[in-house]
């Protein structure tokens, strides 16, 4: 099992997605460590892939800026080495499932747990394909992360009682990126998630604004952003780290007050 | 390991985000329901022969036969069927299952345009709503099939992301479907995707070869020593092949888009230039880098200006059951001219391809011997392109 659960155990959490590479790997460095120490739990680290069909605009730009930088699977393990020497808190992959696949998915997870990476997110992996990974991830402790969407219904349970790490509960339908507001009942999903699993599950999709940071995490253990923090690295570029530790620090604060 | 529904050997699966998942397990549960349904069947087959005029003609080709001077050459126009090409095959199928559904919208990604026609068509017979995604750099190379989709009254949605071809309208028309699924039905254009995709886009197109081998024996009393077809996703070729599978006798011969040369990087010929990957919800093979990013693939014909091809053909080359050649934009555009002048059929110049490869089999066969060339489509929606590839601009 991974160092995962630690990141639900100071109160609600807050988990900041950065897409490793973008603009440059200097770049990312600086970022992941302001997050880290302005609050953030648990970082989602993107390796960018060529065609992020589960992408909005605003990742998508972030995958091509990258890729237009040079950075390689190679160049991510090189750089998460590199963070580990002074950041403590967990870290998972988002990725695609070519990415981990055309790597090899043994040499893949033995560098994850080499690297301390703790768990990998591959949204094009559904319950039903997950077999194929997930039995060579857990033989080097890292958790295959699962996706229980609105959509999922009858399959939350199933999903559940097979979750590892935590659960990322996607808030809406449609792909990443910010919203004004989010319908979901998603009450309704977290209960039939605890009824099934005490893994964790945190709430991502749509989020951008502290007060909807704060209402998702009070249904669920966390809230996750991306988007949001990536338009702070298409606006400020090489200058973003200190924007996002301001981000993130207002983002942890509002999950934190919510009961 | 277990392996999971969908399987042609280790390739195909669903490899799709979890909030499509019911979707693609209602449309599985409402295709195996329809199948057999015989009131659907009759639906359907009325709609293929009185609406798209099948069955389709197996010509024999006599002249284009004695100028190769080898094996017999017969035709399956399925450049005849209405909106020109074999598209109309599969999306009738789906159109008429999504409609059993109650779904009240299709969207479709197209490359050519000639599936997003096909789309449009059907949506506009059967009273739907339509949106169709296509690379921004196709609605500029095919021009003419936007306005034929917008004078259908469907939405046509020029997608700039990528590569802004093929797999760019797929990855946004998924994309479109994670965002609506209650009302909408994604028909994808060929044997690709997530299962059922590729098995239920094979069932549609397997009319090809059904009427082919009845045609053929009719013709003259025995199997083809040859079918060739193009292959991009692979979904005529699929058709073309599928009754013949069983008859061990029967070479099938998939035509890949080579582009400039599968030396080059401006291929799109899957099967001999790709690695096994995992894609657009199937695995399969795919032209990527040694990182698994998907490769900006290249053919003058942009139906074929794909990265990836059909499960069941990359498991039909793992056995060896059919070969998959690849076929240069020079060779086709030769080929496109040759069949024009030769026979007075203007073909696609996806289907220029199987016509480009067939030129060079059929005369190092026996007159003896019997090749059946799939034209897919016809070739009006090429030919301000090809007149640009020769060095000559005309105003469409």
């Amino acid at each position: 099992m991974s160092d995962i659960r630690t990141a639900f155990q100071n109160g609600k959490a807050f988990i900041p997605f950065i897409t490793c590479g973008d603009p440059d790997i200097e770049t990312t460095k600086k970022v992941v460590r302001a997050a880290a120490e302005n609050g953030a739990d648990l970082i989602e680290l993107g390796i960018p892939f060529s065609d992020p069909t589960a992408e909005g605009p605003t990742i998508q730009g972030a995958n091509i800026r990258a890729l237009a930088g040079g950075i390689t699977t190679d160049k991510v393990f090189d750089l998460v080495h590199d963070l580990r020497k002074d950041i403590k808190i967990p870290f998972v992959f988002m990725t695609y499932a070519n990415v981990v696949f055309s790597y090899g998915p043994e040499r893949f997870m033995a560098r994850c747990c080499e690297n301390g990476v703790g768990g990998v997110i591959l949204p094009d992996l559904p319950f039903e394909e997950k077999d194929e990974f997930s039995a060579v991830a857990r033989q080097y402790g890292v958790d295959l992360i699962s996706l229980i969407a609105p959509t999922s219904e009858n399959r939350v349970a199933m999903i559940a009682k097979e979750a590892e790490g935590f659960i990322y509960l996607v808030s809406s339908l449609g792909v990443t990126g910010t919203r004004s507001e989010i319908t979901t009942d998603l009450g309704s999903i977290v209960k039939v998630i605890r009824e099934n699993t005490n893994v964790p599950c945190a709430v991502g999709f749509g989020i951008s604004k502290p007060e909807q940071a704060k209402a998702m995490a009070g249904v669920s253990d966390g809230a996750i952003v991306g988007s949001a923090i990536i338009k702070l690295l298409e606006k400020y570029g090489k200058d973003a780290a200190p924007y996002v530790g301001e981000y993130v620090k207002s983002m942890k604060e509002a999950v934190m007050s919510a009961e | 390991m277990s392996q999971s529904k969908g399987r042609f050997g280790v390739h195909g699966g669903q490899y799709i985000p979890e909030t499509l998942m019911n979707a693609i397990i209602e449309l599985e549960n409402a295709y195996n329901h329809y199948k057999d349904d015989p009131e659907f069947n009759k639906e359907l087959t009325e709609l293929l022969n009185n609406y798209a005029g099948r069955p389709s003609l197996l010509y024999r080709a006599d002249k284009m036969t004695r100028d190769l001077g080898g094996a017999k050459i017969y035709l399956k126009r399925e450049d005849l069927n209405h909106t020109g090409s074999h598209k109309i095959n599969n999306v009738l199928g789906q159109a008429l299952l999504a409609k059993k559904m109650g779904k009240t919208r299709l969207i479709a990604e197209t490359g050519a345009g000639q599936h997003g026609v096909a789309t449009a068509t059907a949506a506009a017979l059967l009273g739907m709503e339509c949106v169709v995604f296509m690379g921004e750099e196709d609605t500029k190379r095919q021009a003419l099939n936007v306005y034929r989709m917008k004078l259908l009254g469907s939405d046509v949605i020029p997608v700039k992301t990528g590569t802004a071809t093929l797999k760019d309208a797929v990855s946004e028309a998924m994309r479109e479907w994670t965002t609506r699924i209650s009302d909408t039905h994604y028909c994808l254009g060929s044997v690709m995707g997530p299962h059922p995709f590729p098995t239920i886009v094979r069932d549609f197109q397997a009319v090809i070869s059904r009427e082919s081998r009845a045609q053929i024996l009719e013709a003259e009393g025995r199997l083809p020593d040859a079918v060739i077809a193009c292959v991009g996703g692979g979904s005529n070729a699929i058709g073309s092949f599928y009754h013949y599978i069983p008859d061990e006798g029967v070479r099938l011969i998939g035509c890949e888009a080579a582009g400039r040369g599968i030396d080059t990087f401006e291929t799109a010929a899957t099967i001999n230039t790709g690695k096994l990957g995992i894609f657009h919800g199937m695995k399969s093979y795919f032209c990527q880098d040694e990182y698994g990013q998907i490769a900006p693939v290249y053919s003058i014909s942009a139906g074929l200006d794909y990265p990836g091809v059909g499960p069941e053909h990359a498991y039909l080359h793992d056995i060896h059951r059919a070969e998959y050649v690849p076929v240069t934009d020079e060779e086709a555009v030769n080929a496109f001219e040759y069949l024009s002048r030769t026979e007075g059929i203007i073909p696609a110049i996806e289907s220029a391809h199987a016509v480009a490869y067939a030129m060079k089999l059929a005369p190092t066969m026996d007159k003896d011997k019997i090749i059946i060339i799939t034209v897919s489509g016809r070739g009006d929606k090429d030919c301000a392109a090809i007149a640009r590839y020769r060095g000559e601009d005309i105003y469409e």
